[in-house]
């Protein structure tokens, strides 16, 4: 319950994603892991209709001691985790900022508009180009391809706060992970959830 | 243990609103909640059943919101405290008993939670369930913070059983479904005896008759109740002011629009100039604290959601206490200064506190802001919602889509609220053409069935999901059947209350609480009521295809169709394929096959893409949900499907 100082007050914080992806359920464990720490949290979320297949965004605000708004003000986001790649790009026009921090699971999920042919889905270097001129800081993560390889794609979410952890922004390891996990899913996934947040962790480090 | 049943007096959660709220009635010792469905408000009832054993209490999803306030207010009638939770069109739903229990009152503390959900994030409305307690004069609460959701809940309990009336507590989306950390209270004990009495003197609040009559002597009493209400909350600590003793402007507001009206002012560095009058209590208001604000200064601003309620109740006052404050300026909704419709954020109030305080704030480079506008205008495709990869409502609607198409009279189908909803754009190959509220596709269906006499020769079919059916569809199907009005109702039955995540609902073997329940069959109800019954499983097209065009051919009368298939997100699907697909790419034709991508430009599953280099349809695995619908649709049958053991 120690916290340490914070770059920002508050430190603001959106994770973004298509609904199925486990955006809110990344978004809890990053908060509680950040209560651990003795912070005051404030989450706003996007779903419900939402969930079906669309846009859907948590908008997490770390304070020392404070509430905060539910929704981040225009321009005020410090880092975004996007579990898809399009997603950041849509984030960064209303929350962006030259100093903001990026992390991109690279696997897309393509909207239907796309599927059906009416819409192009941009190529990888495209987006990386317009995420890299949107950040300070970019980081890519094949989150995914590497959850599909250790089981379930769902693992994606985890990998990509593992990701978090290991880029050092936050005052948030590897303990406080386990400490949520083993308080808020059943025990059976302690290991699988581990072995997700540790590989994120490496990515990032490499 | 769930955390909400932590009997840790101090400790500190992060609490969903919804979750708050639910703690707060734990807090509070109620014995009974009830409540239907409904974003953003499904979570308070899903905790509290969770919490149900360990707590002593009776949790129920009630087949609708009138019956849910009801069951809730019987609790209340036998002394026990009770919630009831619904969203802002249940209270619709509910209104008619509403009227009569404000009427009655009440004895055990009952509370009446209301979700709105402005913006309707959520919601086919942005309706406004404050004007509720206005109209059949009730006290109302609205939370500012997470903190509050949960004391204020546990509150108005107390003061539910001070005047013996419901109240309400508001909630809206940005509460509901937003987090924070919240301190916990005690938790009482979860010893209860209920027991109505109804033999004391006729008028006795506690002992005589639960009624609304004599209406004149119970509405002058409700009146009275009203009048001590307006004295306690003269007084309440869920009413604040943030700011100098002399601002230059008073910002006026409630709810989450505290949070976005408090970080504006944080924003703009207006701490000195602008000061924050919270109100908690929004009706009645309080007068005297209303006059002490008001007279600080001559101008007002007022930051509130959906429609102007504060800024109409509060000018009302001060149009009475002009004679003493003098003359102010207001700002608001009325005026522009705030939008009118839609969601409010911090950005909304930070313009008009700007322009307000001639203060010039630019929240985004303007280089950033055209580079960033730039990308995603040439490069983000939009991402328009979807059914489901392995949702049966896709392979419904497409064979509804075909049957109609092949019936070619110009048929049409009428909709509701559901997933389904989403039928009305090109994930449901637009196939609703009216939308309203829940039951209403297969009411207004019955009505088109009539139509006939003055030329109307279009076949008419109505939608409707499972839960939808026993909450309000029913009585529509009963007018169609006795009218003679010729439609065809399709039951959607996905086995829950999907949208909202799988609550249960009559048609299952299990409530709320997780115990078994003995289910209410739709097909016989409908049988029973006198309709032609069809039941097919969505995903055989063929066989639904032509079952549809039977029904629409015969003139006689209401006919249902009921498509049985479990939601793709289901406990028991989720996760678990039917089958594992595959395209041949030597089979498939590409792009000299003459269907023109009819699996991927029609069909429009995210589970199957166009491979643009192989040019063949292509199953995104990580996606696909293995229904094995889109095998049928492949005129050169290149769309494998292999059974999974």
């Amino acid at each position: 319950m120690t916290q340490t100082q914070l770059p920002k007050e508050p430190y603001n914080i959106i994770i973004t994603g298509v609904g199925g992806q486990g955006n809110v359920m990344a978004s809890r464990i990053l908060s509680n892991m950040l209560v651990h720490q003795g912070y005051s949290i404030t989450i706003g979320e996007t779903f419900g209709a939402s969930q079906r297949g669309g846009s859907v965004m948590s908008h997490i605000r770390v304070s020392a001691d404070s509430t905060w708004s539910p929704q981040i003000p225009k321009g005020k986001a410090d880092i975004v985790v996007t579990l898809e790649p399009i997603e950041a790009i849509r984030v960064l026009m209303n929350y962006g900022n030259p100093e903001v921090k990026v992390l991109t699971n690279t696997r897309p999920i393509y909207p239907v508009g796309v599927i059906s042919g009416e819409l192009k889905y941009p190529s990888k270097e495209e987006i990386q180009d317009a995420i890299r001129d949107l950040s300070s800081i970019a980081w890519f993560i094949d989150a995914t391809d590497e959850a599909v390889k250790l089981g379930n794609p769902i693992l994606g979410n985890i990998i990509m706060i593992g990701a978090l952890a290991g880029t050092g922004l936050l005052p948030i390891d590897r303990q406080a992970f386990q400490e949520v996990i083993r308080e808020n899913l059943p025990a059976g996934t302690l290991d699988t959830n581990m072995k997700a947040f540790d590989l994120g962790m490496a990515k990032v480090r490499q | 243990m769930s955390k909400l049943t932590d009997q840790n007096e101090g400790k500190q959660y992060l609490l969903m609103g919804n979750e708050a709220i639910a703690r707060g009635a734990l807090e509070a010792g109620i014995s009974v909640a009830s409540g239907y469905p409904g974003t953003p408000s499904s979570e308070i009832i899903e905790s509290l059943a969770k919490a149900a054993e360990e707590r002593n209490l009776y949790v129920e999803w009630s087949t609708n919101e009138k019956v849910a306030l009801e069951v809730a207010a019987a609790a209340s009638f036998a002394q026990l405290r009770s919630l009831c939770v619904m969203k802002q069109n249940g209270v619709n739903v509910a209104s008619d008993f509403l009227l009569h229990l404000a009427g009655s009152g009440t004895r055990g503390g009952m509370v009446l939670v209301t979700c709105d959900d402005p913006g309707a994030l959520s919601s086919v409305n942005e309706g406004e369930s404050r004007h509720f307690a206005k109209m059949v004069e009730i006290p109302l609460l609205e939370p500012g913070d997470f903190q509050e959701a949960k004391d204020m809940t546990q509150w108005a309990f107390e003061l539910s059983e001070t005047i013996r009336s419901l109240v309400v507590v508001r909630s809206v989306t940005r509460m509901s479904h937003a987090s924070g950390n919240v301190h916990f209270g005690k938790l009482p004990g979860t010893e209860k005896q209920a027991v109505f009495k109804y033999d004391g003197f006729i008028l006795d609040p506690m002992e005589g008759l639960v009624i609304s009559a004599p209406v004149s002597f119970k509405h002058k009493l409700q009146q009275d109740k009203l009048i001590k209400t307006r004295e306690i909350f003269e007084e309440s600590p869920f009413n604040k002011y943030f700011g100098p003793e002399k601002p230059e402007l008073l910002l006026i507001t409630s709810s989450a629009c505290n949070l976005y009206s408090r970080e504006a002012v944080h924003i703009l560095g207006l701490q000195n100039r602008v000061g924050v009058l919270k109100m908690g209590t929004t009706w009645p208001l309080p007068p005297g604290l209303i006059k002490k604000y008001l007279s600080l200064n001559d101008k007002i601003l007022f930051v509130e959601e959906v429609l102007p309620f504060l800024e109409e109740n509060v000018k009302i006052l001060a149009a009475e206490m002009a004679g003493e404050i003098g003359v102010k300026t207001f700002h608001g909704k009325n005026d522009g200064s705030i939008p009118m419709v839609g969601e409010m954020n911090p950005d909304f109030v930070i313009s008009a506190l700007a322009k307000l305080t001639e203060i010039d704030y630019v929240p985004m480079s303007k280089e950033y802001e055209e580079k960033a506008a730039l990308y995603n205008i040439a490069k983000v495709p939009a991402r328009e919602q979807t059914f489901c990869p392995g949702c049966p409502h896709r392979a419904s609607f497409w064979s509804i889509h075909n049957a109609l198409l092949l019936d070619n009279r110009k048929g049409f189908v009428c909709g509701d609220i559901g997933c389904y909803t989403m039928a009305i754009g090109s994930t449901g190959f637009r196939t609703l053409k009216t939308l309203h509220s829940m039951g209403s596709g297969t009411g207004v269906a019955s009505g088109f069935g009539k139509l006939g006499q003055f030329g109307l020769d279009q076949p008419v079919l109505a939608v409707c999901g499972d839960s939808t059916f026993f909450h309000a569809a029913m009585p529509a199907l009963v007018n169609a059947v006795h009218h003679k009005s010729n439609i065809t109702l399709v039951i959607l039955d996905n086995s829950g209350t999907a949208m909202t995540g799988f609550q249960p609902h009559p048609g299952l073997t299990v409530n709320a609480m997780g115990e078994t329940m003995p289910e209410v069959d739709i097909a016989k109800i409908c049988q029973a009521i006198g309709a032609k019954v069809e039941i097919r499983d969505p995903f055989n097209l063929k066989e639904t295809q032509e079952t549809l065009n039977q029904l629409m051919a015969d003139k006689e009368g209401a006919k249902v169709l009921i498509l049985r298939q479990k939601c793709a997100l289901s406990p028991e699907r989720k996760a678990k394929k039917y089958f594992e697909m595959k395209v041949d790419e030597a089979r498939c034709l590409g792009e000299n096959c003459g269907c023109n991508r009819l699996c991927t430009r029609i069909l429009s599953c995210p589970g199957l893409f166009w491979d643009k280099d192989k040019k063949t349809a292509k199953i995104d695995e990580v996606i696909c949900a293995g229904c094995g619908v889109c095998s049928y649709i492949c005129p050169v049958e290149a769309i494998k499907r292999e059974e999974v053991a």
